[in-house]
């Protein structure tokens, strides 16, 4: 099976190719100019480079949010517009999840984190367990918005052994090593960022399982609602509870 | 639907994205619309009083590939018989232009076909080449819509130079904000359009800017302004105000001044055909009051059906299609520039 695979929801973009459980090409930039401006290059770029047939492409893999919103719609759409072309299904991957994967085979809690402004994080909680001989990536808390001292909370309650990755930990490393009580460790470069090799990975997994959808239904999950949503949704409830204080006799 | 069989004829899938609607048409040889699918989000940005971007580029990537889907279908089409992608890579709001850029690049990436990044009013008024087939350069053409409003001429395809432009408020801005201020809500163009038809438009006397450096160009904000003093001070002084009157007078003023900076352009530039493009050139009382200027001095007059005046992605396919076959291709590295002037190239 051979797995085309885009991460555009950080700060780094990523393309990656898989056939199996080969990675036959893969391309990472961290770097200021926008995704619009790298990501499809990148994909031109490794498919000339290892003579990729697009027609052999199975399955899109695309990390599928949490994330910047306009990084997610980038590589959603570019994951879009190649499923409608080849007419291929989408690997809709968590982007936690993919996050996770990096650090495969680690025996610690694994807390993907990143930035998700206003005080909170995408984060979530995963471990590796073997399985038949190889490691399962298992969720013990799924992909979420959360407050940093939420997270701190949680993880000092389960008391395990931590590690943690991504680019939030930059932004919140101080207040981490100030109040987790377990012992903590931080991924070094070439781990702690987004991947497409990961994401191309859990789409092979989710191929198999046969979970993909439509590139036509196929839309990011942002976490989130709008800002324009939020305010108008907390403006009804304050309305409600008014309303309902000034029914009580 | 159309015998496109034909291996001379240039296909264009042009794809629009650039704010609240989701649009994507094939068209032949720049002059014939085979489909035109346009989902339109009003409904959602209604209740917000305007088009919020974040809800609008959601909108656009849950809905662009069925949108493309069938308008090749409606065409009558495959993905191969298409000869080139356009699509529009601004002006227009970021998040939502980067949906159909992203999804253009890849479409056409991996089918192998050329891009080809288009203007979105180069668009606007390109749509009069599929209004009317037999129109050619040079002609001038009044652009004006919910962001732009510009009197433009048009010396050859996709040769433009601006005459005039607003300074502050678009046309369709001044109607929309209008509207709300008169209890319409939004969208204010077809709602003042439809309810001035019941009132009086000489009841109030609204004033028609005039700025001296440039007499091209527009402005609207002073209108705006002056309807919103007027409604102030009917408030206190408790008149009731009478809706249709408001939209009336207020759009009289509208079509007077783009009448009459249009009509200066014709004489001073000798102008034998006009047109006009975008949302507001769908305002019934505009489109006849131009008709009826034209009529009197002889000069051709040009208007798009209202479904190729409001947004819409045949018009991208027309101005993709001479873009095109002037050579014009962009790499995969093409970006949405949000505030992409008239004419400017990328």
């Amino acid at each position: 099976m051979k797995v085309l695979a885009l991460e555009s929801s950080g700060l780094v973009a990523g393309v990656a190719i898989m056939e199996d459980d080969v990675l036959v090409a893969e391309y990472t930039t961290d770097y200021k100019k926008t995704h619009s401006q790298t990501l499809l290059p990148m994909l031109a770029e490794i498919s000339r480079m290892v003579e990729l047939d697009l027609k052999t492409v199975d399955v899109i893999g695309v990390a599928a949010g949490p994330g910047s919103f306009t990084g997610l719609r980038i590589g959603s759409a570019t994951a879009k517009g190649l499923g409608l072309a080849l007419q291929r299904p989408i690997a809709a991957i968590p982007t936690l999840d993919a996050l996770a994967y990096n650090l495969y085979g680690c025996r610690r809690l694994i807390c993907p984190l990143m930035d998700a402004r206003r005080g909170q994080v995408y984060t979530g909680l995963y471990r590796f367990a073997p399985e038949n001989g190889s490691d399962r990536l298992r969720t013990l808390m799924p992909q979420c918005a959360l407050s940093v001292d939420a997270l701190i909370e949680k993880i000092n309650g389960l008391g395990e052994e931590v590690i943690f990755l991504g680019d939030g930990v930059p932004v919140y490393r101080k207040q981490l090593d100030d109040k987790i009580q377990t012992p903590c460790g931080y991924a070094p470069a070439g781990h702690n960022r987004q991947r497409a090799a990961s994401v191309a990975a859990l789409a092979v997994s989710c191929a198999v399982r046969g979970e993909l959808v439509s590139a036509a239904d196929f839309a990011p999950e942002y976490l989130r609602l709008s800002q324009a949503e939020r305010v108008r949704q907390e403006a009804q409830k304050a309305q409600k509870e008014g309303a309902q204080t000034g029914e009580t006799p | 639907m159309a015998d496109v069989k034909n291996q001379e004829e240039v296909l264009i899938l042009g794809i629009e994205t650039s704010c609240d609607e989701t649009a994507a048409a094939v068209v032949r040889n720049g002059r014939q619309a085979l489909s035109n699918v346009i989902y339109s989000q009003i409904d959602l940005h209604t209740v917000y009083g305007g088009v919020v971007p974040e809800i609008a580029s959601r909108k656009h990537i849950e809905k662009i590939n069925q949108v493309i889907q069938k308008a090749l279908e409606d065409a009558g089409t495959t993905l191969e018989q298409i000869t080139a992608v356009a699509v529009t890579c601004g002006p227009g709001l970021v998040g939502a232009l980067l949906v159909g850029v992203a999804e253009a690049k890849a479409i056409a990436f991996a089918s192998g076909k050329p891009l080809v990044g288009v203007h979105h009013i180069e668009g606007h008024i390109c749509a009069n080449y599929l209004e009317d087939k037999e129109l050619e350069p040079p002609f001038l053409c009044l652009v004006v819509s919910g962001g732009h409003s510009h009197l433009v001429m048009v010396h050859d395809y996709g040769a433009y130079e601006i005459l005039g432009q607003t300074r502050d408020d678009a046309a369709g801005e001044a109607f929309d904000k209008v509207a709300r201020a008169i209890g319409l809500g939004y969208p204010g163009g077809p709602k003042i359009d439809r309810v001035s038809c019941e009132g009086n438009q000489e009841a109030i006397a609204f004033p028609r800017a005039k700025l001296e450096d440039s007499v091209y160009d527009f402005s609207f904000s002073g209108l705006k302004s002056a309807v919103l003093n007027y409604l102030h001070d009917c408030e206190r002084k408790g008149i009731k105000v009478c809706q249709a009157d408001v939209a009336a007078s207020f759009q009289k003023a509208v079509v007077d001044v783009l009448t009459e900076h249009s009509l200066r352009a014709i004489e001073q530039y000798r102008v034998k055909k006009f047109a006009i493009a975008g949302g507001v050139a769908s305002n019934a009382h505009l489109r006849a009051a131009l008709q009826e200027a034209c009529a009197k001095r002889g000069v051709a007059f040009y208007r798009p059906a209202p479904i190729l005046c409001t947004d819409n992605a045949a018009m991208i396919g027309a101005a993709g299609y001479y873009e095109y076959q002037k050579g014009v291709r962009h790499g995969w590295d093409l970006n949405a520039v949000p505030g992409l002037k008239l004419g400017e190239r990328i």
